[in-house]
């Protein structure tokens, strides 16, 4: 059997499990793990300039792809700046699997030299955690790390790897596990039966039907399915923050994103619908406002793999457990099994009555001197064919974003929804174009969300890593300063940034390209110019200097129920 | 509502962590806990006792399930079932207080387990309302000195058993 040291084991398992590419930033705890990395032909290894970002990166790669992504860091502060990339991918349900360095055995709980306990800090944000005590355990970890991450419903997993395991002198039988089998942990896939049934059977009798469909579908490679019974059945379908894209943007049964920002006449359809479909979303807090008042008449089938999600917040009718793309199939098979269709007049009137929503038209906006985020995103759209890849950070402009972006295909929208983090969209963005070099990949930010990870414009530069950098900049925190605004009296408290660089000259320090542009007339110019092909395989920064004052509608008024909204400064639904 | 919970678990470090960690990162309760391994060294049998109402209660089963290391979880509660918990107490026991305290511990089937000249220290095993009234009974003819409770295990009555 070949022999091999914990650090050689470590790359060769990764090589074994078909891994090409990793995010991370060497230190002394993992000097041996890089040491065998060196030698690594199938490996290419990306060095971000802060580990936070490294996370963010594997991240992006993972939700654009449906791979692992993969994250190798020393011990101590390497290890701490991964947390909050942890936290952003467990909240999201994102496959990582993230390598930290550790102290020897010997001292661990010593206060060794950049010693954390990283299973302890970090164990409230994995899926689970593995700590290698001896090399010999390290290639089964890594064969389970993958399968973990990866399996059931996704997230992230750390492996903990004690600099000791990785001595390049100690060498010990390599094989790398074929097979995983746990007996404490076995997903299952498919729904139970009669309650398959039972859910078809609801919707054959329902009369204002809606299909509720979340990220879990786009976990799934739903996307087939979906269409498919949501066309077979003609449902009217709402999309969550994280499920844009796995029902196309422009079908003409797409009534828009639903929840806090959501569209008028999705949150109307939901709030008056008598069955909710729920597939692979969780009534969160963001999407169902106040729960005594979430769609009072709405009988709810709630179909997801991770039974904890289900009657959670919102108690469900009809529960049913497995993976969306299997479960939609099982419905199908039933729907024909049944006979069942839509009832035509019934529907009829429900898409009346949805269609008489949508006349409110409540994404228009009013245009004036200067540039609307709404009108930047609609531009990137264009000049984009609505096929790129876009990356958001997070506030107003990953609204905008999310509204004006129409998104046809799953993975093309790629946000921190669960956790929220600002910072993301630029590394997630970068990891997203590693996987998908062949795409044009943007990232939607903010002048305060692009601050937070800026640094790895040199990591662009270093390996090539063409994304371009739209950033909405109204010179301020602009989702804090419309809180403010709207409900603190206008009182500005620490939001704004008197301080803004020249993002210009910044992106060109870099050896990038940037561009302002502040007049609507420029936009399109500037928008051509970015995606010229001059500028293909160069970074571009986009800095587009829009209205400060202008507010993200609608938005759904607090303590209130679904349909509860402003629809602009001025207008508010009444009930 | 009181609920008695086991959980079957792989007998591995970190996995009590991650156990109790659940618990106080989503805000249930723990009132007692006990934890051991089992005839299969691989496995560890824990006992949670907790409080919450229904929808709690079945959040707490699943969260527990959704852990990689647990294998089985059941309420004990559900079914009959056989709760004990062991006590060690000790009290003051001299002059006309010592037979009583000797009187008591018989009725309540506890055995004294040391003496000295001034104190006994009994053990008692029995369900936790058993032990209530016996700790009550003690404090109203003698002063206690030191209490110590294992919490609670369990099992369930008749053929229901919660195996690998």
């Amino acid at each position: 059997m070949e022999m091999l040291s914990g650090a050689e084991m470590v790359i060769r398992s990764l090589e074994d499990e078909g891994i090409e590419h990793i995010f991370g930033y060497p230190g002394g705890s993992v000097l041996d793990i890089y040491d065998a990395l060196f030698e690594s032909s199938q490996i290419e290894h990306f060095l971000v300039r802060h580990e936070q970002a490294a996370v963010h990166a594997a991240d992006g790669y993972a939700r654009s792809t449906g791979k692992v992504g993969t994250v190798l860091v020393t011990s101590g502060p390497g290890a701490t700046n991964c947390i909050t990339g942890i936290a952003t991918a467990y909240m999201d349900s994102i496959p990582l699997v993230v390598l930290s360095g550790q102290v020897p055995t010997s001292m661990i709980g010593n206060d060794a030299f950049q010693e954390t306990d990283m299973m302890g800090v970090s164990r409230p944000i994995v899926k689970h955690s593995f700590l290698c005590k001896t090399a010999s355990e390290i290639p089964e970890a890594i064969k389970k790390a993958f399968y973990i991450a990866s399996t059931g419903r996704p997230g992230p997993v750390v492996i903990d790897l004690p600099k000791d395991t990785q001595n390049p002198l100690a060498k010990f039988p390599y094989k790398y596990p074929e097979n995983v089998s746990m007996r404490s942990y076995n997903p299952v896939k498919s729904g139970h039966k009669g309650q398959v049934r039972k859910a078809v059977k609801a919707i054959a009798t329902a009369k204002q039907p809606v299909l509720y469909v979340g990220g879990g579908a786009v976990i799934a490679n739903a996307e087939a399915q979906v269409l498919k019974f949501a066309e077979q059945l003609n449902l009217p379908v709402t999309n969550t923050l994280m499920g844009l894209g796995i029902f196309p943007g422009t079908h003409p049964q797409n009534i828009g994103m639903l929840g806090m920002h959501g569209t008028f006449e999705a949150n109307k359809t939901m709030h008056n619908s008598d069955l909710i479909i729920c597939l692979g979303a969780r009534f969160d807090d963001r999407v169902t406002n106040a729960i005594d008042k979430f769609c009072p008449d709405a009988k709810i089938i709630h179909v997801d793999i991770d039974p904890t999600s289900i009657s959670k917040t919102v108690h469900a009718d009809i529960p049913i457990v497995g993976s969306i793309e299997v479960v939609v199939e099982q419905m199908l098979e039933i729907v024909q099994e049944l006979d069942v269709t839509a009832n035509e007049e019934e529907r009829a009137a429900w898409w009346k009555q949805i269609d008489s929503w949508r006349t409110k038209k409540c994404l228009s906006y009013e245009t004036g001197t200067s540039i609307k985020p709404q009108a930047a995103i609609e531009a990137l759209y264009k000049h984009t064919d609505g096929k790129a890849i876009i990356a958001s950070d997070v506030g107003q402009h990953q609204m905008f974003g999310a509204l004006y972006y129409p998104y046809d295909k799953p993975r093309q929208w790629i946000n921190s929804g669960g956790l929220g983090t600002m910072g993301f969209g630029f590394p997630a963005a970068m990891g997203a174009k590693i996987a998908n070099p062949e795409k044009v990949v943007c990232c939607i930010s903010g002048d305060g969300s692009i601050q937070m990870n800026i640094q790895e414009l040199s990591t662009c530069l270093q390996y090539g890593i063409a994304v371009k950098i739209i950033t909405l900049n109204n010179g301020a925190l602009g989702m804090v300063k419309q809180w403010q605004k709207m409900f603190y009296d206008g009182r500005h408290s620490h939001s704004y940034m008197e301080s803004m660089p020249d993002f210009v000259k910044l992106a060109e320090a870099y050896h990038h390209v940037g561009i302002q542009v502040s007049k609507p007339e420029e936009l399109d110019k500037a928008f051509a110019e970015c995606f010229s092909e001059e500028n293909k395989n160069r970074v571009v920064f986009m800095d587009i200097i829009i209205d400060p004052e202008e507010h993200v509608y609608p938005m759904q008024i607090k303590y209130g129920a679904m349909d509860d909204m402003y629809l602009s400064k001025t207008e508010k639904t009444t009930s | 509502m009181r609920r008695i919970i086991s959980v079957l678990t792989e007998n591995e470090s970190g996995a009590l962590s991650r156990i109790v960690g659940l618990f106080s990162q989503r805000g249930y309760n723990i009132e007692s806990l006990t934890v051991s391994t089992t005839d299969d060294e691989t496995l560890s049998r824990l006992t949670l006792v907790t409080n919450g109402d229904r929808a709690v209660v079945e959040q707490i089963m699943k969260q527990l399930n959704k852990l990689i290391d647990v294998l089985k979880v059941s309420d004990l509660t559900e079914g009959p079932h056989i709760e004990r918990e062991l006590l060690l107490i000790k009290v003051k026991a001299s002059g006309f207080v010592r037979a009583e305290v000797k009187r008591t511990s018989d009725i309540f089937r506890g055995q004294i387990v040391d003496i000295t000249d001034s104190l006994y220290t009994v053990q008692l095993a029995g369900d936790s309302d058993k032990l209530d009234a016996f700790i009550q009974t003690l404090a109203s003819s003698t002063e206690i000195v030191e209490v110590v409770r294992s919490g609670v295990c369990g099992i369930a009555r008749g053929e229901r058993c919660l195996k690998a």
